[in-house]
């Protein structure tokens, strides 16, 4: 098993440097001159060079990406010009306030749309069917920011149940000391419960949101494959042997059409991690897909090859997970190198 | 006590425990929501350092909150009864006196003053300080030449708490270029610690801390989420300023931006849509003040270089086809000032933006555009930039139906703000919209940059003209020198070429909108348009 993740691990390699190599490139060949961006409204010809030359955007291509590769192999990614910081850090600060915004959102919307599905497909056609169908379509057409707006305006502006939508953390809480950059995790380990409190009081909202949209591919996925497995003949054996309805659906049924449920659920993950972008603007959260997007509107480079590379290492581990997870949830399934 | 009631009684407190607090200040918090001013905006600084390379204009926020200038501008009531700063009147900030002289200006420096970290401010730290803006290169260098200040050599040290500035040349705005954001005074020496062989100047360090000693200091930064600011409670530059605490968030959706204002959690605002601003103003529930940028104009500007533009009848045919009123209306939704329609017979004044007499008349426009020799029109492309699409697309969208009437067919054009600069250096789009405001307010220094013929970047349609540049000249020179008719008559003699010439279109001066709870009080106007925090004060 080791080896086969070392070999897994060694397959990624490649494709890692060809995302540096692209990522290189594509950001190179974005329209925008950063030296004329950030030389200020007020800047001269002269001006402007002064600050390609600060850059280093006027050596030639091959030897910026030399030094780039070079700073890469040291960790380094670079500073961004639009927040002063480098890139490094801010990806270390801002991955864990999506990550966790998006695995509460993934939690919320599994905890529904799996028993939904499950129903669903135990019941075709029936109002728990139809209410599936209804839920899912209108989740996954409405677009996020939309829906984001709607909990705000109703939650936030006109029943004030919610908190105002400004990031993690209310103003006047200070973050808890840092150990897995997750406030919820943290504020626990503190054993700061008023911390606590006020982090979930933030994260409900765009979680749901989140949720919302999330729920659509789940459910339907769990519905389809649930349908696949209760008609086979496996199924139909244990219905005759006498076996409880629940044993049935949950230990033989379930079980067998999880793989498929597996994969869509980390293909939606990564998709939400990256893709939240809306969410953390709408909610002002301080999380790597907003980064990014106020990054590349900039030609800020180094952020948004930090951005990518990140989201390719996360790609190849979250595959590597899934892959794993397949071979404990079925054993039939070998993990190939 | 009985089981019953002690259960009972529990569970209450554990309900009450479970009750989340509707605001987000809980009642523990209401005494520093008193002293705190929390500030709503769009974008954040990405560097606290005004000398830094490309710090972008919220950093400047920061600087002029953060550091002091050798002397500042004195208050005056400005339109709309709003304190507006007084551009011919300077107070000291960290001197103690200016003597300006012929060629030089001698300034003594307040002995109580020091910086954050204790160290007292000396005459070396402003020579280090001033000596650094020319020196760094880029925005600050190139602001601090518009003075004619350019060499350090001009900076001299006269004892500890004596500095002279000797002028280049005579020039009128060497005095107010002091009193801009850039010539702040830095802790030159813990900056000189924290400097490398690499940075000289410490760029690096001030980036992310403020070295200064001005009213306010940055307690913490988190880049593109929140800035938090402590009073100095040692400061000396002015009067001790109300609010002790500034948090500043970073909320990049207007919508929410204007939930939290209008909920009471948000104390000020800008950077708001204007119909917002307007639904504000006439919901009462807030106070909204709407001042006009000075020497700032948005317009419509033509590549004079290449035809059909380069044709002043083209020009002012299409100066008669923009839709000056529907602009004002739909797009601006009234808050803006009005560039044109002034009457046909009133005299030019000496002053800078003032309305041209251009108005919409599509018959004038048609005719023009034949005597030109375009009888049926053409096509050209109009561009604006993204980043400030919330007035320019609908802004451009008018102008192509308008243009579409006397036959001009136009294709818009959308350049993303990172790319907006870079196109316009080019100088060869042929229609375009942009916005220009300087910081000095005075009608020579808009035309140096936009109109006269040495082609700065701002001179965006490439307008070339010796007539004009003479008037230019000759009204930098004569209020050099204090020549009041001479300066008048050149004054008056470029802005009536610009006028007939229309190599540019001025369509309206925008507003800065701000948008406060009732309880706050306090703001003022200045020419770089952002929050001065030292003048707040919350009920």
């Amino acid at each position: 098993m080791l080896s086969m993740i070392g070999k897994r691990l060694a397959f990624a390699i490649p494709s890692l440097i060809g995302v540096v190599i692209v990522t290189f490139l594509l950001t190179r060949a974005l329209p925008g001159d950063p030296a004329a961006y950030f030389a200020g409204p007020a800047a001269t010809k002269e001006a402007i060079e002064q600050i390609r030359k600060k850059l280093g955007l006027d050596k030639p291509l091959i030897e910026q990406f030399v030094r780039y590769s070079a700073d890469l192999t040291r960790g380094d990614l670079g500073s961004s010009l639009t927040t002063g910081q480098p890139v490094a850090t801010e990806i270390k600060n801002r991955l864990p306030a999506s990550a966790e915004l998006t695995l509460l959102g993934l939690i919320i919307s599994i905890t529904i749309a799996i028993p939904l599905g499950i129903m669903a497909a135990t019941r075709p056609g029936s109002w728990i069917d139809h209410l599936c169908r209804v839920t899912t379509t209108a989740g996954v057409s409405l677009p996020v920011f939309f829906t984001g707006l709607v909990l705000v305006y109703v939650f936030y502006f006109k029943l004030g149940w919610s908190p105002a939508p400004l990031g993690r953390l209310d103003v006047f809480y200070s973050a808890p000391p840092n150990v897995t950059g997750f406030y919820l995790l943290d504020s626990l380990i503190a054993g700061n419960f008023e911390t606590f409190r006020s982090a979930l009081s933030q994260l409900i909202l765009p979680a749901a949101t989140l949720a919302i949209f999330s729920l659509a591919p789940i459910a339907r996925m769990t519905r389809a494959s649930m349908l696949a497995v209760l008609a086979s003949d496996f199924v139909r054996t244990a219905r005759a042997s006498g076996l409880s309805p629940a044993t049935v659906i949950v230990t033989y049924a379930f079980r067998n059409a999880m793989l498929p449920v597996i994969t869509t659920l980390s293909m939606v993950f990564s998709f939400l991690l990256g893709a939240n972008v809306l969410v953390e603007k709408v909610f002002a959260w301080p999380g790597i897909g907003s980064y990014a997007v106020e990054a590349l509107i900039s030609s800020d480079f180094a952020p948004v090859q930090g951005f990518v590379l990140t989201m390719a290492i996360m790609y190849v581990a979250l595959n590597l997970i899934i892959d794993i997870l397949y071979g404990i949830i079925d054993p039939r399934v070998r993990l190939e190198g | 006590m009985k089981r019953r009631d002690f259960l009972k009684s529990m569970t209450g407190v554990a309900a009450g425990a479970l009750v989340p607090a509707p605001a987000i200040w809980s009642s523990a918090k209401a005494q520093s929501r008193q002293e705190t001013l929390l500030i709503v905006s769009e974008s954040g600084p990405n560097n606290l350092d005004i000398h830094g390379v490309g710090t972008n204009v919220p950093g400047y926020e920061v600087s002029w909150n953060c550091y002091d200038r050798l002397i500042s501008h004195e208050m005056k009531t400005g339109p709309n009864g709003v304190p507006y700063y007084d551009r011919d009147k300077f107070k000291p900030e960290l001197a103690e006196d200016m003597n300006v002289g012929d060629m030089s200006a001698t300034f003594k420096l307040k002995k109580s003053a020091k910086f954050h970290d204790g160290t007292p401010v000396t005459a070396n730290d402003v020579k280090w300080s001033l000596d650094r803006a020319v020196s760094v290169g880029g925005f600050p260098t190139f602001q601090m030449g518009a003075g004619s200040l350019t060499k350090p050599e001009q900076f001299v040290v006269v004892d500890d708490n004596t500095i002279r500035i000797d002028f280049l040349k005579k020039d009128r705005l060497t005095i107010p270029d002091l009193a801009v954001i850039v010539p702040c005074v830095v802790n030159s020496g813990l900056v000189k610690k924290n400097a490398t062989e690499k940075d000289p100047w410490g760029l690096e360090y001030t980036k992310q801390q403020t070295a200064g000693s001005g009213a306010y200091k940055v307690a913490s930064w988190t880049a593109g989420t929140e800035v938090i600011m402590e009073r100095n409670d040692a400061w000396v530059g002015g009067p001790m300023p109300k609010v002790k605490r500034i948090i500043w968030r970073i909320v990049p959706q207007a919508g929410n931006r204007r939930a939290l204002l209008e909920r009471g959690d948000a104390d000020i605002s800008y950077d708001l849509p204007n119909k917002d601003f307007v639904e504000l103003k006439d919901s009462g529930k807030l106070s909204i003040v709407s001042t006009p940028y000075s020497n700032g104009v948005q317009y419509i500007g033509m590549n004079v270089k290449v035809p059909p533009f380069d044709n002043p009848k083209v020009r002012q045919a299409v100066a008669y086809a923009l839709p000056y009123q529907k602009i004002m209306d739909a797009v601006l939704f009234g808050l803006a000032k009005p560039m044109f329609g002034a009457a046909a017979d009133k005299a030019t004044e000496v002053a800078w933006p003032q309305p041209h007499k251009f108005n919409t008349d599509i018959a004038k426009a048609k005719a023009l555009l034949a005597e030109a020799g375009y009888p049926n029109g053409f096509e050209t492309t109009i561009s604006f930039d993204l980043g400030f699409a919330g007035v320019n697309e609908p802004l451009c969208i008018l102008v192509q139906e308008s243009l579409g009437q006397i036959g001009i067919k136009t294709t818009i054009n959308k350049i993303p703000g990172a790319n907006w600069r870079t196109e316009l250096n080019k100088k060869v789009l042929p229609l375009y919209t942009n916005v220009f405001s300087g910081w000095l307010d005075y009608p020579e220094y808009f035309f140096i940059w936009c109109y006269h013929g040495k082609n700065s970047i701002f001179n965006t349609m490439s307008y070339q003209s010796k007539e004009c540049d003479n008037f230019i000249d000759s009204a930098v020179n004569a209020a050099a020198i204090g020549d009041k008719a001479n300066y008048e008559r050149d004054v008056k003699g470029f802005v009536d070429l610009a006028f007939n010439d229309i190599p540019r279109i001025p369509m309206f001066q925008p507003y800065v909108n701000v948008a406060m709870q009732k309880n706050v009080s306090g703001y003022q106007y200045w020419f770089h348009r952002r929050l001065d925090y030292r003048a707040l004060v919350k009920a």
